[in-house]
């Protein structure tokens, strides 16, 4: 894997003339975990996938760099609410997608180290529909793994996960993608609280950075000043809808 | 369950008809009854048999060749902008031509052999195929195509790798539709020109006023339409499963 680097997103977006989002400027710090907390309809998801390179719909006048200024949509591996696995194609093969699209052979060592990371050696070869949605989200964050990119872009990962298997989620993707640069898109301040080495809240006036709690991420669920984030992110979210 | 409630009506719609021609009295050319016909059906059973084997083998070609040029347009289509905006008007205009238009020409064409109503068969297919896989083809989940373009995929393997497999149920309802048509079509040019078949057998009987003889092949000609739909029927779920192993 390359170094990680920072991402600068400074710019507007615009659908059919209307604004999505103001003017904003926001930095992803290198290999820090940056959670983009919103409530819907704000465009958070759309910042991300215009840091993806991915089609938006909108309208974006502006610039994204990376801190060393190579391009970034080849240097990302995406991650959904929807598990996007293939339901006919076995969690192995799920895992090493990316290679198999690219044409490229997959490292079987890597994979298997992988698997048994999320903990899901046993169900190499089970099709994604014998599996919980908890292991379905697993299998999307060794898929991820599996590309070995220094940019990570999460769109609410964990929202269709209970809140034990999300918290547990939480904690297995801080463990795995140490080092990375990872963009979290989230409505959750429990979430953000818990995950962002910065914590950005974006809004219809835009983008306002929240100092984060002094735990080290994962912070822990029971943290005092983990809580009082929440609390604050969750009034900061209620003050301006 | 299902069969067992189809075999009540089919019984009920049996006795049904005996009455009616038992009350009536009816000539045995304008209505023959069930018992008539199942009788005729059994003393000619081997001109019927052969008959079926032509009208079966044309069937089974015609479909064979409609889906595989069903499944390559649709692969075309889905793949090309411009295929899609010059080509798709112009199936949907021929569909509006009704294909028994056409089969006076065919034979002019392929003969009164087995090459016309094949080509009718494969010409009424073609349509339905091409459609529904193509339908298919364009509804890949958009998701999965997010998750391809970060992951640098060629078209080619995305296409292969997640929007045919994805699009197979959509191939299979087509296949299945493809099924009921393509007698319908082998049966169409049999009628314009034909020298063997169950169509050119039921002209033929109809034509004497041996009408038992031509219920008895009409009767076979949709024994043997829903036995190809319920073999479609399992085929095409197999074909999903199998695909479904190779991942």
């Amino acid at each position: 894997m390359s170094p990680a680097p920072g991402i600068t997103l400074a710019g507007r977006a615009s659908i059919d003339g209307a604004p999505l989002f103001a003017p904003l400027g926001l930095t992803l710090p290198a290999g820090r975990w940056t959670c983009l907390l919103g409530g819907s309809g704000v465009g958070k998801s759309t910042v991300l996938r215009l840091i993806c390179g991915l089609p938006t719909g909108a309208r974006f006048d502006g610039t994204i760099t990376a801190t060393d200024a190579a391009p970034i949509p080849d240097r990302v591996a995406y991650m959904a609410q929807d598990d996007l696995l293939l339901p006919w194609a076995s969690v192995c093969d799920n895992i090493r997608l990316g290679a198999r699209l690219r044409g490229q052979p997959a490292d079987a060592d890597r994979l298997a180290h992988i698997l048994g990371r999320v903990g899901l050696s046993d169900h190499a070869h089970k099709k994604p529909g014998a599996l919980s949605g908890g292991q379905r989200q697993r299998v999307a964050l060794a898929r991820t793994l599996m590309e070995d990119k220094p940019i990570i872009l999460l769109d609410e990962p964990f929202s269709a996960l209970d809140a034990q298997t999300r918290a547990a989620m939480q904690e297995l993707a801080v463990e795995l993608l140490r080092g990375r640069t990872v963009l979290v898109v989230t409505h959750d301040p429990g979430e953000a609280a818990r995950l962002g080495h910065a914590i950005l809240v974006l809004t219809a006036g835009g983008v306002t950075p929240c100092p984060p709690p002094a735990a080290a991420i994962p912070r822990p669920v029971d943290d005092l000043e983990t809580l009082q984030c929440q609390a604050a992110l969750l009034r900061q979210l209620r003050d301006a809808a | 369950m299902k069969y067992a409630s189809g075999l009540v009506a089919v019984g009920f719609a049996l006795v049904l008809w005996q009455g009616i021609v038992t009350l009536t009295g009816l000539p045995k050319f304008i209505l023959p009854g069930p018992l008539l016909v199942a009788e005729t059906w059994w003393t000619n059973r081997l001109l019927i048999a052969e008959h079926t084997l032509i009208t079966a083998m044309e069937v089974l070609i015609g479909l064979g060749i409609g889906t595989a040029l069903g499944i390559a347009s649709a692969i075309y289509l889905a793949s090309s902008r411009i295929g899609r905006l010059v080509i798709q008007p112009v199936l949907v205009f021929t569909q509006a031509l009704p294909v028994f238009a056409l089969a006076p020409i065919l034979t002019l064409w392929l003969g009164f052999g087995l090459g016309s109503k094949i080509a009718m068969a494969v010409l009424i297919i073609y349509f339905p195929v091409t459609s529904s896989f193509c339908d298919g083809l364009m509804r890949t989940p958009q998701g999965l195509l997010d998750l391809s373009q970060t992951m640098q995929a060629g078209r080619w393997r995305t296409l292969w790798l997640i929007r045919i497999p994805a699009a197979l149920p959509s191939l299979g309802s087509g296949i299945r539709l493809a099924a009921v048509y393509a007698p319908i079509g082998a049966v169409i040019g049999e009628w314009v020109g034909a020298s063997r078949g169950l169509g050119y057998l039921m002209l033929l009987a109809n034509g004497r006023a041996k009408t038992d003889l031509m219920f008895a092949a009409m009767l076979t000609l949709g024994v043997f339409a829903v036995l190809l739909h319920l073999l479609v029927h399992l085929a095409t779920r197999h074909l999903g499963a199998s695909l479904e192993e190779r991942g």
